[in-house]
């Protein structure tokens, strides 16, 4: 029977350690440790739920940089082919006006020469008026220089004038 | 196959040991004085509480003597000595002669007679007995007791450890845990998730975690110190002690209950009005129950172990030789091993039900 009767010094003692265990355990341990222990679960979770984020953030950056990529290989490509265009232009009007220039530089020389040559000749039709006058000079000096060959000069100029 | 040739060989030792220690056994309490070992008397004494701590040696042996504390017309306080180092007696009961072996008390204990283990006044300098028990007067005694010192020390560990369980959160922050931090996080965790969270509403059983863990730990670690030799108190095998803590579970779940709670019990729904005549005694006797079935299960279990391993050890005592040691000190090392895993699972299922019974307190209806 005693095993089963309760006794009331020994539950008065058991209260007091009970209820000062629970006080000092709840005030003291139980706060503090499940406190951090919940803000480590929670760290580990918001990190865990950061992690996944940042990852789809990844995701989506990198597609976007892919997207620019594209842009710029595309831009890229345009402007090759818009310098290009340019260039090949550049060089046409170039060739073009290149072309004209020799052709007006060509028909200002072809002029030159031409009006030189015909000063040219002019000059040498002159030099050569002159240099004739001179030997028929000396031709007709020489052939006047005596009677007999006045005479001579004269029948042949009949003679021809005649057979005319 | 293993086992069972392992089995076949303990066996076979076990015979060997049986057949040799009968024989010295036959001899050697032949000469000496006939002192009856009487089982049931030690075990009794074992596991019930005391005013002395006895460690080691019979009655001469080594003890220490616990302050008695007696409220009789003011408090009196003076060493457990006084009455294990008193006057034995003798009591005759009268009517039917039984003989009743009591110590009365000496110098400050003068008048006061203990008998097993509890002080009466005593009446013209005896005790009288009537159908076995003492029918003086008994002062209220506070000593403090074996099993009150068992609880200081089951207190000054808690608190040692759990505080410097929260200065390592105190001091590192919400991190990793280290040193006795590791060990006792996983416990705390578990009481809070597989006991609380499992049982109560996951709204509010955060209010309930930190009763549950000082159960919890309260009972692991009584229940942990009654298993250490020289300390062995039966602190949970204590009727008183479990009474305590089936109280403090009933008063919780009492303030607790909501309407749904105390709707269930005074008028359970879909019950005829003339049935609730027969259904509210029951219901509540259902309420007082819960917490007296959790007050005998624990005390029922560990005053068990206890038994089980002072009835093993016996054995050796009732031979009267040491070589039943071989016998009885792996059979009670084996229990005592056992003890350990029942002193865990019962004080996770003082807390579990303790949980379960709060979660149907503060449940809300839904049909």
């Amino acid at each position: 029977m005693e095993l089963v009767t309760p006794d009331l010094g020994l539950l008065f003692w058991t209260g007091l350690v009970f209820l000062c265990l629970l006080f000092l355990l709840v005030k003291f341990a139980w706060k503090p440790i499940l406190g951090a222990v919940n803000a480590r679960e929670e760290n580990i979770a918001n990190a865990l739920e950061l992690a996944e984020k940042t990852k789809e953030e990844m995701k989506a950056l990198q597609a976007q940089n892919e997207n620019l990529l594209k842009e710029a290989r595309a831009e890229r490509d345009s402007m090759i082919k818009d310098a290009k265009e340019v260039a090949s232009k550049m060089i046409e009007d170039a060739k073009g006006t290149a072309k004209v220039e020799a052709e007006k530089q060509m028909t200002a020389a072809r002029e030159a020469i031409q009006s030189e040559k015909a000063g040219a000749i002019a000059e040498l039709k002159t030099q050569m008026a002159a240099f004739s006058i001179e030997i028929a000079e000396k031709i007709v000096r020489q052939e006047l220089s005596s009677d007999d060959k006045q005479k001579a000069l004269a029948d042949k100029l009949v003679e021809d004038i005649n057979m005319n | 196959m293993a086992i069972k040739s392992a089995m076949n060989r303990m066996l076979a030792v076990i015979t060997a040991i049986l057949m040799s220690t009968s024989l010295f056994g036959g001899e050697s309490h032949e000469g000496e004085t006939e002192h009856k070992f009487n089982v049931n008397e030690m075990i009794m004494h074992h596991i019930q509480d005391a005013h002395e701590w006895h460690l080691w040696g019979g009655h001469d042996g080594t003890s220490i003597y616990l302050p008695i504390i007696l409220m009789d017309g003011g408090i009196k306080t003076f060493s457990s000595t006084h009455f294990y180092h008193g006057t034995p007696m003798v009591a005759v009961e009268e009517g039917t002669g039984k003989e009743h072996e009591f110590i009365a008390g000496v110098g400050p204990a003068e008048g006061y007679a203990m008998y097993h283990e509890t002080i009466y006044k005593m009446d013209h300098g005896t005790l009288h007995f009537e159908k076995g028990h003492p029918h003086n007067a008994a002062p209220i005694d506070f000593s403090i007791t074996k099993n009150v010192v068992s609880m200081f020390m089951t207190f000054f560990i808690l608190i040692l450890v759990m505080f410097s369980v929260a200065k390592f959160y105190k001091k590192n922050g919400a991190v990793a845990p280290k040193g006795i931090a590791k060990f006792i996080e996983p416990l705390i965790v578990f009481v809070r998730d597989d006991i609380a969270k499992a049982n109560i509403d996951h709204h509010k059983y955060k209010k309930y975690v930190p009763f549950l863990l000082t159960i919890f730990f309260f009972i692991l670690v009584s229940n942990l110190t009654g298993l250490i030799p020289l300390v062995q108190a039966n602190v949970t095998g204590n009727i008183t002690v479990t009474l305590f803590l089936a109280v403090c579970v009933l008063l919780v779940t009492v303030f607790s209950g909501n309407k749904n709670y105390w709707g269930h019990i005074f008028a359970t729904p879909g019950v005829p009005k003339a049935l609730l005549v027969i259904m509210v005694p029951i219901e509540i006797v259902g309420v007082l129950t819960k917490p007296f079935a959790l007050m005998i299960r624990l005390f029922a279990n560990i005053t068990a172990g206890h038994i089980i391993i002072l009835a093993l050890i016996s054995i050796i005592f009732l031979n009267q030789s040491a070589a039943w040691g071989a016998l009885s000190v792996p059979m009670a090392l084996f229990i005592s091993v056992l003890e350990i895993l029942v002193a865990f699972l019962q004080a996770y299922l003082f807390a579990m039900l303790s949980a379960l019974f709060i979660g149907a307190a503060v449940e809300e209806a839904h049909h």
